[in-house]
């Protein structure tokens, strides 16, 4: 089950996973929030992450890019345990791109500077060169005209795909989505999963936890299920829609499509 | 009733002299206000019990207390533990001790205003602590705390004439003083007022030009406060005690 799932046609890139999670441990005071949690992801895989609220796929993620501590288990990021790196988060971190519900951009500064933050300030680089960066990236987004625009100036959709741009300009190996569409109207929807796909077809490697059934079905190789901090399904994405799921998710997949 | 009186004191050493240390005074305190307000918002930031403790004691002493009183307690009561300090020294000490306490509530406010998501964000992008403080919470801070500041400085130039009562050669002691040698109270006021105005409408045009400076879109904000309600001090944080 937790071994990588590689689709007939796609290259077999590496023998190893690009990231390997090992029995982690989460609590916040007396609760334990994750469950020795394992799961591997394959260099260019996508994996859509469901389950209902509170189950511990927010921490999950903060758990892999070292925003939280792991209490126990490791975690492995290209064959390096990453887990007890604190003093080099920030490393690790350029390497992961993560985007938000509330798509956070920084409101002091325009798409483009959002954007080229990070390269400037983290990697050392020339304005010049990030500002090449960011306008190719809003071009990637389908943005182009408003690397001017201030995020109060840009409808949901929008600033969300300046964040996932602001993301990638790290050229980061592993894209972490958290509920990436959860706070965007319907309309707008469309439009940023539209962006992530793209991605995950060009090969990023994602973890989007998502309830967007679409485009699961659209881009996940896989997807598992969490409930109570643990992982109770993991399911390639034909089996998923083939209908082969056990019992509880199930009963969750018909909560949300209901 | 004498213009050219008037005109004579504004240009006179004396005058000017005086102008200038009410300028130092407020100038001072302030940094030094600015200073102890920040390091009393990280302590209380930082949630530790002593750092709890000692700032909540500060707080409540230069809070609770008159700010005259804490000129002249530090100026009188010290030397009789053996701290001597000069009349300025004193003064300065004192009012930046009071600007602190009230500083710290402004930057604290300022720093608690910029949302957690924010520095996750930064932190996110394999930023470090330190530039995420720099590059994403200090700038949208500096926004917000600004006016406040703002109203502060002009606060601080007017408590500054307090000081008078140790005796040190500010604005409004020289006024007084040549007031009651010449028995030419209008003339000598009248020439302080003045300063004290062109002073704040300095002020008030640095805080302007400073606020635009910060705003990335280099446009006018609506919230922008008129320049009456500035000069009347009828703005958030009031800078009275
Ligand atoms: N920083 C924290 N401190 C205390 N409890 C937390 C913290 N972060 C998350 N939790 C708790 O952990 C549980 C799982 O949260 P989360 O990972 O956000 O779930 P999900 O993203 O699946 O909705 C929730 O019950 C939440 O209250
Ligand atoms: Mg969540």
């Amino acid at each position: 089950m937790a071994t990588t799932d590689i689709r007939p046609g796609e290259a077999a890139t590496t023998a190893k996973p690009q990231l390997e999670i090992m029995a982690i441990d989460k609590s916040f005071g007396s609760n334990r929030i994750l469950k020795a949690c394992s799961l591997n992801v394959a260099a260019q895989e996508t994996l859509v992450v469901i389950g209902p609220s509170g189950s511990g796929k927010s921490t999950l993620l903060r758990c892999v890019n070292l925003l939280e501590p792991v209490d126990a288990g490791n975690i492995f990021f290209e064959g390096r345990d990453i887990t007890r790196e604190a003093d080099k988060a920030h490393l690790v971190r350029r390497e992961i791109g993560m985007v938000f519900q509330n798509f956070e951009l920084f409101p002091h500064l325009s798409a483009a500077e959002n954007i080229m933050l990070a390269p400037v300030r983290a990697l050392g680089m020339s304005r010049a060169d990030a500002h090449d960066i960011a306008t190719a990236l809003l071009a990637k987004v389908h943005i182009p005209e408003k690397a001017d625009a201030f995020p109060d100036e840009l409808s949901g959709g929008q600033q969300q795909r300046v964040a996932i741009a602001r993301a990638l300009a790290m050229k980061p190996k592993l894209m972490l989505y958290d509920e990436p569409t959860s706070a965007l109207d319907p309309e707008m929807i469309r439009e940023v999963l539209d962006v992530m796909a793209e991605l995950s077809a060009e090969g990023m490697t994602s973890i989007v936890v998502t309830h967007e059934m679409g485009f699961a079905r659209r881009a996940a190789d896989r997807i598992i299920f969490m409930e109570a901090g643990e992982i109770i399904e993991t399911a390639t994405s034909d089996a998923f829609f083939g209908g082969s799921v056990n019992e509880r998710t199930r009963r969750f997949l018909d909560q949300i499509l209901h | 009733m004498s213009l050219a009186l008037v005109f004579d004191y504004l240009v006179s050493p004396t005058f000017l002299r005086g102008a200038m240390m009410t300028l130092l005074l407020t100038v001072c305190s302030l940094a030094f206000g600015v200073l102890i307000g920040l390091v009393v918002a990280l302590l209380q930031e930082s949630r530790t019990r002593t750092g709890q403790a000692v700032t909540l004691v500060y707080l409540w002493l230069f809070r609770g207390t008159p700010v005259l009183f804490q000129i002249i307690f530090i100026y009188n009561v010290l030397p009789s533990f053996g701290i001597r300090l000069s009349a300025f020294v004193s003064a300065v000490l004192a009012l930046s001790l009071n600007e602190g306490a009230y500083m710290a509530e402004i930057l604290r406010s300022g720093l608690q205003a910029v949302k957690k998501g924010q520095r996750v964000a930064g932190l996110a992008l394999g930023l470090t602590s330190f530039q995420v403080m720099r590059h994403v919470v200090v700038p949208q801070a500096a926004r917000i705390v600004l006016p406040p500041i703002g109203n502060q400085m002009i606060g601080m130039l007017k408590l500054s004439a307090l000081v008078s009562v140790i005796a040190v050669e500010e604005l409004l002691l020289v006024a007084n003083q040549t007031a009651s040698a010449t028995f030419r109270y209008f003339e000598a006021l009248t020439a302080a007022g003045i300063y004290y105005l062109a002073m704040t409408t300095v002020f008030m045009a640095l805080q302007m030009l400073l606020e635009r400076s910060l705003d990335p879109k280099k446009r006018q904000r609506a919230r922008n406060v008129p320049l009456a309600e500035r000069l009347l001090g009828i703005t958030r944080a009031p800078a009275i005690r």
